[in-house]
């Protein structure tokens, strides 16, 4: 963490533009970041949508709503968006709000390549979202097979929209990749005098790595869906056998994307944590280097394990066991994270506003989703968790009650220094509270389901799993429902009528360069670098 | 309004009936093979060591909520690493993995081992069925959902065994190690009997092999556990695990019925015959998207009522029906129907619904045909 | 900002030139799998034509059993089975098998077949010095054919290995006409109503 600061300067004419120029060709990190997350938390409530469809249906045995078919492309594109389309942008939006201010950087490296990144988004969507509409209208099928795509059935067997699918991910892809090359670029470039790497802020040191990552894997996802569409379209047979192919290809590639794209999506909810717990323990990150090491040890693993979402398709034991091994490693670096932040509250002097619960739920429920994680790794229970609720419930567990949840506290947490208006404590502890009660209602039962067999990816099932898939769908939509608190928070937070005015350092435990600056933080800031002792 | 009264009775009928929550399975069951059991034993350790490191963890967490809060006083200490205590929680993790990484390595072991099996089945799967082929004895069929559709429609009570039954089961004798070789006919389908703990992969051009044995007779059902399409919920397996007398009595008996089938296919039938059995043949095979009326579904599957190919040539009937329509949803059912079946099945299509052709389709025609 | 901007581009370049590679990595990763499973024999695929001088040494204290299996893709039309389901080898010793395969319908298809071998340890040590699997095979309307197989099992074959499964798999030839016929016939086209697929009667 940033020691002492020294002298701070902030330019006194803030002027910006306007209109609708203001956004469309905005190279300013603070109006990018709250486009981010303004398209992510759309994209929250769209992919949620779906979600209520799919719970809907699994609300009873029987097919009450949709068909089969429909229900494939309601699971594929649930999954798509809420990866692509809110997690992922909503990370690199509190990215660049807040990486430039805790380095006390005027803006990110590359500000119009910054725009460009952003603005990939809504057309990558519109696509996707637009085969999807054309689906309910009866032209043809929006993709329907699964957020992962395995070949054949995506290609050889996959619908006309599947090529329009590949294009949207490559543009996706292309977004991240800006994004991550300007994060590193600035976080390499841009730090004020005197902030080492060894002082920066842990936020700041998870997304670094975080932009690594991407770089590394969205390439590959992109070769991926580059030889789907010439298989599908130009005669290879990249994934077919028919040409000397290999369907099992494709997981493996897809794979060596997708296992670090978790952690991708993951990192930076870490980092937040780290950057909350002390503050409203009003006490340092416990063992500062040991997060460093521990995140860049839990990034270097997570390009040795794919194959562990691949047990049941033939590997010999040997690879078994190795992919075994390895993903049984990843506990050890991401324990040692967890008891940090757990010493971090240790003997400090806690409050428990809106940003530290779902910090605190943060730990109990992603750590729960850890611990299912290590039962996956263990190769021959997870012949009988493979492709069952018992995954869902693993990956629902670590990306909502993990990533989301993250996301949810950074916005409590930053949105004063943001707006310059406190948000509505009681709105959200209410938001708080039921989310987090109705979260386990809707996925903790689907352990049990998983458990006692029930299969993803169906929208129709055997009565003995009726009871829990019932009690699933009503958190389901209680958990949606809930996020509309969220919403009225934000927009009233926004509106600054009759909220409370923010200090410059927000929160008595603050530390950091960002708490620095005015709240709301100027439209250019850190023009002059300030100094870090 | 009424979804909203479904869901608040659902609730109080679920707290009325909380007593009977222990019938709610919660975990993984061990199963009636060696794997079955090696696979539940290894989950039930892993996840009790992870239920007592969550214990530790949190209760540290929880103390820490109540006895560390600002409101009660508590003013924040200064530490903020401590080398010891790093390397410790680093390096009691790592024993505690390899604690776990034993037992698992040994199970995985013990499953793998595929030699000197008693009999070999192959599996393949298809959209949206699966088919068994008893390698060696020249028993061979396709095992489809057998649910009604009216279940699934919600216009009749759901069976026991709603959507986990077919219409042929996979039967095997007890006591005896079964070889499975898994592959599909179109894209990757998985194989799993939760009962066996055996979940594979068929995959297209490829062949996956596992196996499985057990001294427990019985029924045991399983889903296919790998997104295949539009019916990937519906196509189940079910296995009948017999003593070696009902066994073989099986075996005789499927013999016979491919004998009485391949006689059915040389016989002249009555037209009265093939209509009835040709509704029947409709009813599951064609049913789903032609319609009971024959009248399909307009811009998606054609009519058949009154249609140019059921009332025209029987030839490019029959072809239509044997070699489907490429360039179409209309699959081939030659493979997938005997020619009796098919006989009959041309006969009903073109004299039912009014379309009384008067052709006649035996056994015979279909067999030139193909 | 401005002293900023060569280090920036010069971290822009950098990582251009790692994202590129890693998207050559991607394709990489096609002839890399290959190779490794052809050193492996991980996928069951049994490699090309083998070709060596030197006779192998057969080991008569070792019996393996080789099984025989035969597969049609999804609209492939022809008929295709082993004519003997299973022998039992000695490493080391050549063994010629049959299968035969009828085209049932009125037009000439070319087939490729795609060999399979199971268990994967033992795909490495199944070499095959005769195979219609090397080339495509053409099968005029309504013709039968006898498609030969000559192999031998390695006697440097894992000791645990007692049974080798051999599969074939045929499909319509990729890029031939029949074989666009098929693809456009498999993809899902709109399917707003349809419930299940059909429960059949017994083959």
């Amino acid at each position: 963490m940033s020691a002492v600061i020294e002298e701070h300067h902030d330019e006194h004419h803030d002027h910006k533009p306007t209109g609708i120029g203001r956004w469309l060709f905005s190279t300013n990190h603070k109006d990018i970041g709250t486009m981010y997350l303004w398209f992510s938390f759309i994209m929250f409530f769209v992919g949620g949508t779906l979600a209520l469809v799919i719970r809907a249906e699994l609300f009873e045995p029987g097919l009450q709503f949709i068909e089969p078919e429909l229900f494939n492309q309601m699971t594929t594109l649930h999954g798509l968006i809420m990866v692509f389309g809110v997690i992922m942008p909503a990370f690199v939006g509190l990215a660049n709000w807040m990486v430039p201010l805790m380095i006390g950087a005027p803006d990110m490296a590359l500000p119009r390549m910054n725009n460009w990144s952003f603005w990939l988004l809504p057309g990558a969507f519109g696509l996707l979202i637009a085969s999807l509409v054309m689906s309910l209208m009866g032209m043809g099928s929006a993709p329907n097979f699964g957020w992962t795509f395995y070949a054949p059935l995506s290609t050889t067997y996959g619908p006309d929209s599947t090529d329009y699918f590949i294009f949207s991910v490559h543009m996706m892809g292309i977004s991240s990749i800006m994004g991550a090359i300007n994060i590193i670029a600035t976080i390499i470039n841009m730090r004020a005098p005197g902030m080492t790497y060894m002082k920066m802020p842990i936020f700041v040191w998870t997304w670094f790595i975080t932009a690594y990552l991407l770089i590394a894997v969205m390439p590959v996802l992109a070769g991926a869906v580059t030889m789907m569409l010439t298989d599908r379209n130009f005669g290879t047979s990249f994934f077919s056998a028919a040409g000397g192919g290999d369907p099992v290809l494709f997981q493996h590639v897809f794979w060596f994307f997708g296992h670090p794209e978790v952690y991708i999506m993951i990192l930076p909810s870490f980092g937040i944590i780290s950057q909350i717990v002390p503050t409203f323990s009003r006490k340092k990150i416990f063992g500062y280097s040991s997060m460093v090491y521990a995140t860049s040890s839990i990034a270097f693993l997570s390009f040795i394990v794919w194959a562990h979402h691949m047990f049941t398709t033939g590997m010999p034991v040997a690879t078994e066991l190795f992919f075994m091994y390895a993903t049984m490693l990843i506990a050890v670096p991401t324990g040692v994270k967890v008891f940090n932040w757990v010493s971090t509250m240790w003997k400090g002097s806690l409050t428990f506003e809106t940003p530290m619960l779902f910090a605190i739920a943060f730990i109990f429920l992603f750590t729960i989703g850890g611990f299912t994680g290590l039962m996956l790794s263990i190769v021959p229970a997870d012949f009988q968790y493979h492709d069952t609720y018992f995954v869902v419930a693993h990956f629902h567990y670590v990306l909502v009650t993990g990533a989301l949840y993250g996301i949810f506290a950074a916005v409590y947490f930053w949105i004063p220094k943001w707006t310059g208006n406190m948000y509505d404590e009681k709105l959200g502890k209410l938001h708080f509270w039921v989310s987090t009660i109705s979260v386990n209602v809707l996925f903790f039962p689907m352990h049990f389901v998983g458990l006692a067999g029930m299969p993803r990816r169906i929208p129709d099932y055997n009565m003995q799993f009726a009871e829990f898939n019932a009690i699933a769908s009503v958190g389901a939509f209680v958990f949606g429902f809930a996020q509309l608190i969220l919403l009225y928070n934000i927009i009233k937070t926004i509106r600054g009528r009759r909220t409370e005015k923010a200090t410059d350092k927000v929160w008595e435990g603050a530390e950091g360069l960002e708490w620095t600056l005015p709240s709301p933080a100027p439209f250019h800031s850190f023009t002059t670098p300030p100094t870090v002792k | 309004m009424s979804a909203a009264i479904r869901v608040a009775s659902f609730i109080s009928l679920m707290l009325v009936s909380m007593q009977s929550w222990a019938e709610y399975q919660l975990d993984l069951r061990p199963g009636v093979t060696s794997f079955s059991q090696g696979a539940y034993d290894i989950h039930t350790l892993v996840m009790w060591i992870c239920v007592g490191i969550g214990i530790i963890v949190f209760g540290a967490m929880i103390y820490s909520i109540i006895m560390h809060r600002k409101s009660r006083g508590a003013e924040a200490a200064s530490f903020d690493d401590n080398l010891t205590v790093e390397i410790v929680w680093t390096i009691v993790p790592f024993i505690i993995l390899a604690f776990m990484a034993v037992p698992a390595t040994k199970v995985l072991l013990a499953m793998e081992d595929v030699s000197n099996s008693d009999m070999s089945i192959k599996v393949t799967g298809y959209q949206w069925k699966w088919h068994y082929d008893y390698l060696g004895e020249d028993i061979s069929f396709f095992s489809n959902l057998s649910t009604p559709i009216e279940e699934i429609q919600n216009k009749a009570t759901k069976s026991n065994n709603y959507l986990l039954d077919v219409d042929n089961r996979v039967v095997v004798p007890v006591n005896k190690k079964i070889r499975l070789l898994f592959t599909s006919n179109d894209v990757i389908h998985a194989w799993w009997v939760p009962a066996f703990a055996v979940k594979k992969d068929a995959i297209p051009g490829y062949i996956n092999e596992s196996w499985f044995k057990t001294d427990k007779v019985g029924i045991y059902r399983g889903q296919c556990a790998e997104l295949c399409g539009t019916n990937h919920g519906f196509m189940p397996i079910v296995v009948e695990v017999k003593s070696e007398a009902d066994y073989a009595a099986w075996v005789s008996g499927q013999k016979q019925q491919a004998a009485a089938a391949a006689e059915s296919a040389t016989k002249t039938w009555t037209k009265d015959e093939l209509m009835a059995h040709g509704k029947t043949v409709y009813a599951t095979s064609c049913l789903a998207c032609h319609q009971a009326s024959g009248e399909g579904i307009p811009n998606v599957f054609p009519g058949l009522k009154g249609s140019a190919i059921a009332i025209g040539d029987v030839a490019k009937h029959i072809d239509v029906v044997v070699n489907g329509v490429p360039g179409t949803a209309m699959q081939a059912f030659g493979p997938q129907l005997n020619d009796a079946d098919l006989a009959a099945l041309v006969t009903y299509e073109r004299n039912a619904w009014g379309n009384d052709t008067g052709d006649v389709v035996q056994p015979a025609d279909i067999k030139a045909a193909r | 900002m401005n002293n900023n901007s060569d280090g920036n581009k010069k971290v822009l370049r950098n990582l251009l030139f790692v994202v590129v590679g890693m998207f050559g990595f991607g394709f990489a990763l096609v002839p890399l799998y290959d190779v490794f499973c052809d050193l492996t024999g991980l996928n069951g695929k049994t490699g090309e034509q083998y070709v060596s001088d030197a006779p192998m040494q057969i080991d008569t204290s070792r019996e393996i059993k080789v099984e025989f299996l035969a597969n049609l893709n999804d609209g492939m039309p022809w008929e295709f089975k082993p004519l003997t389901y299973s022998v039992k080898v000695h490493p080391g010793e050549a063994t010629r098998v049959e299968y035969v395969a009828r085209n049932k319908t009125n037009r000439d298809i070319v087939g490729q077949a795609i060999p399979s071998v199971t268990p994967g340890q033992a795909a490495a040590h199944f070499q095959k010095t005769e195979c219609f699997c090397f080339t495509e095979q053409v099968l005029k309307a309504g013709e039968e054919k006898i498609m030969p197989v000559i192999f031998i099992v390695d006697p440097s074959i894992d000791e645990d290995v007692h049974e080798i499964s051999l599969s074939y798999t045929f499909f319509i030839k990729p890029g031939s006409e029949d074989a666009k016929v098929k693809t456009d016939n498999m993809a899902m086209k709109a399917r707003p109503s349809v419930a299940l697929s059909t429960p059949l009667t017994q083959h």
